[in-house]
């Protein structure tokens, strides 16, 4: 589904990730740790083809053909779906305009939107006031709109309330039981691999995939002895 | 005068013009039409008893105390006015008259190098309230022509007058309004300006004066500026009365034409609440908008604000619509269309989704 071979990405003349190498199966969850600040964010903009980072060297292989250079909605379309971390607000766009951009099917918009509590934000500015649970619920409903084949998923905890994590966590966990589906998830609190299975998990760190491993074991053992044991640890397989 | 078989009398071309400002030449969703070509009147026609439509021509011989308005906004506001006008109309609403439907009044230019000076008054009676739509356009063959427009409100205690104004010009159309509102009592004038298309040169500053308790003001403009335009266009509110409130909006988007937005607060009495907003977006290097907001008074026992922001629009909000497989050109179009709030007209459902409509078509046109 998605092979990342050897790539280096600049921000503003600065390196932030270094000789990435990455491979995700069809079907295969694969789940990001590491710090703040380590490039874990960096790595899915590199991926959407986002305005501001630089590909020095490297390819992205998405369904066997090489993205990089290709424009965001194409990427979109190929079937790349990303869930922001942070959504900007958009004044005077409303969230049932984007849902109606991402399928034509008024039923599926509406059902989906009851599902996530969101029935009454469709015909509100999106973002605009909303509250973090309520963002992440947006972004979740424009993903199962959009249906993409690799999910992008950046802290899809983060902000969110243990119900509303409850809530998101089934729909995902829903999602990607598909044997077509994959993803990619950034988290740093760990509650969403209580609810969607990861099959591999690796640590960024210090602009570097350090380990790959089982998810939930890394995951205990960083909880446990933090991320700079990773580093010692001899990994089983070498990122 | 009327309107049967108004539809037929305009070419395609014009049709489109005409249509662009607003007007429904069908009249099956209005309760009357006035329309002036040049400085003729082609149609001045009430679908109701409760309102006159007349050219100011016949209202001046016709109504008995017609020369009890004839200028006097004007006078009330120490504005002098260009006496020698040729045409506009003179609307009545009877007092406690609601109306349901809207009625328009369309001025269009016809003639190559003609100057359509217009002189209107609109008078709404005590507890009447009516929508006004009137929209201003010129023929594509209406080269170096200017258009001169004096408008007086009377708003009595508690009317409720909206007055909608749609320009669709062409960019060698010289365009000079002069308004001036009284509003009385209780009585409420909310008076909105849009104006999308190209223009060359537009300058206003229509006045409201709010001169019995509890009268309120509202100005609300929506504004493209296009290559070669300059657009001068402000809003004043001068509060004579306690306990009156006013507020002016704008949402202007210059894509390389200059435009200047302002806006005057006077507040000549306590008790008064009031509040300009101006936000712009720059979309040209060309593009030039210099928002002067001002709040005057000498009483303390006021509340009185002003808020401007001008700048771009941000590359994360196009983005993120990238990011729903939306193109950056349709990304860059559905904000600027967002921007461009209709919301922001206080309109009822009935016009705001006409003017939703129009909007949006001559902004995917125009964009």
């Amino acid at each position: 589904m998605l092979d990342i071979n050897r790539l280096k990405v600049d921000v503003a003349g600065k390196r932030v990730l270094d000789d990435i190498n990455l491979k995700i199966d069809k079907g295969e969850v694969f789940v990001l740790f590491g710090p703040n600040g380590s490039g874990k964010s960096t790595l899915l903009k590199i991926i959407m083809g986002f305005y501001g980072y630089e590909l020095v060297e490297g390819s992205i292989v998405f369904k066997g053909n090489d993205i990089v250079g290709r424009k965001v909605e194409e990427r979109v379309k190929n079937g790349i779906g990303i869930m922001y971390q942070h959504p900007p607000s958009v004044t005077g766009v409303k969230l049932r305009q984007i849902a109606q951009r991402l399928t034509d099917d008024e039923n599926k918009i509406n059902e989906w939107a009851e599902k996530l509590e969101l029935t009454e934000h469709l015909d509100r500015d999106i973002n605009v006031g909303f509250s973090g649970g309520e963002m992440k619920r947006s972004e979740l409903f424009q993903l199962m709109l959009q249906e993409p084949d690799l999910l992008l998923l950046d802290e899809p905890e983060s902000g969110v309330d243990l119900e509303n994590i409850s809530i998101m966590g089934k729909v995902l966990n829903g999602y990607l039981s598909h044997p077509d589906k994959s993803a990619l998830i950034i988290t740093h609190t760990g509650y969403i691999l209580d609810y969607v299975k990861g099959k591999k998990g690796s640590v960024l760190m210090d602009n570097r995939l350090w380990c790959v491993g089982e998810p939930k074991e890394m995951f205990d053992s960083i909880r446990r002895s933090g991320y700079e044991k990773c580093k010692g640890c001899v990994c089983p397989q070498k990122g | 005068m009327s309107s049967k078989g108004l539809d037929a009398r305009f070419s395609t071309e014009d049709k489109e013009k005409i249509i662009a400002a607003g007007m429904d030449l069908t009249n099956d969703t209005r309760k009357g039409t006035f329309v002036q070509e040049d400085s003729d009147t082609i149609v001045s026609e009430s679908f109701t008893k409760d309102v006159e439509i007349l050219s100011v021509k016949e209202a001046a011989e016709k109504i008995s105390d017609f020369q009890e308005y004839w200028g006097k906004a004007f006078d009330a506001i120490g504005k002098e006015y260009d006496e020698e006008t040729d045409g506009g109309y003179f609307i009545r609403v009877k007092a406690g008259a609601k109306v349901e439907m809207p009625i328009q009044a369309c001025m269009f230019i016809k003639k190559q190098g003609i100057t359509q000076k217009v002189h209107n008054v609109i008078i709404i009676e005590p507890g009447a309230s009516v929508y006004l739509i009137t929209g201003c356009a010129s023929a594509k063959a209406a080269k170096e022509s200017a258009h001169l427009g004096l408008s007086e409100f009377y708003v009595k205690a508690g009317g409720y007058l909206n007055f909608t104004m749609i320009h669709s010009w062409d960019n060698d159309v010289v365009v000079k309004p002069m308004s001036a509102a009284l509003v009385e009592e209780g009585a409420s004038f909310i008076s909105n300006y849009i104006c999308l298309d190209p223009v060359k040169d537009i300058k206003m500053y229509p006045t409201a004066v709010l001169r019995g308790e509890r009268a309120r003001a509202s100005f609300n403009s929506l504004i493209v500026s296009h290559e070669g335009t300059l657009q001068d266009i402000g809003s004043r509110v001068i509060f004579q009365a306690s306990n009156t409130q006013a507020e002016i909006v704008s949402r202007v988007v210059s894509l390389g034409g200059k435009i200047v937005a302002r806006g005057h607060l006077n507040a000549c009495a306590d008790k008064v609440k009031a509040h300009l907003e101006c936000r712009g977006l720059i979309l040209s290097e060309r593009g030039n908008i210099h928002a002067i907001p001002e709040l005057e008074t000498g009483f303390r026992d006021v509340d009185m604000s002003h808020e401007a922001a001008i700048g771009k629009i941000s590359k994360e909000e196009i983005e993120y619509l990238c990011s729903r497989g939306i193109t950056e050109e349709e990304a860059q179009s559905i904000i600027i269309r967002g921007f461009m709030d209709v919301d922001i007209l206080g309109l009822p459902e009935i016009i705001k989704n006409e003017v939703k409509k129009i909007e949006e078509k001559t902004l995917r046109e125009g964009l």
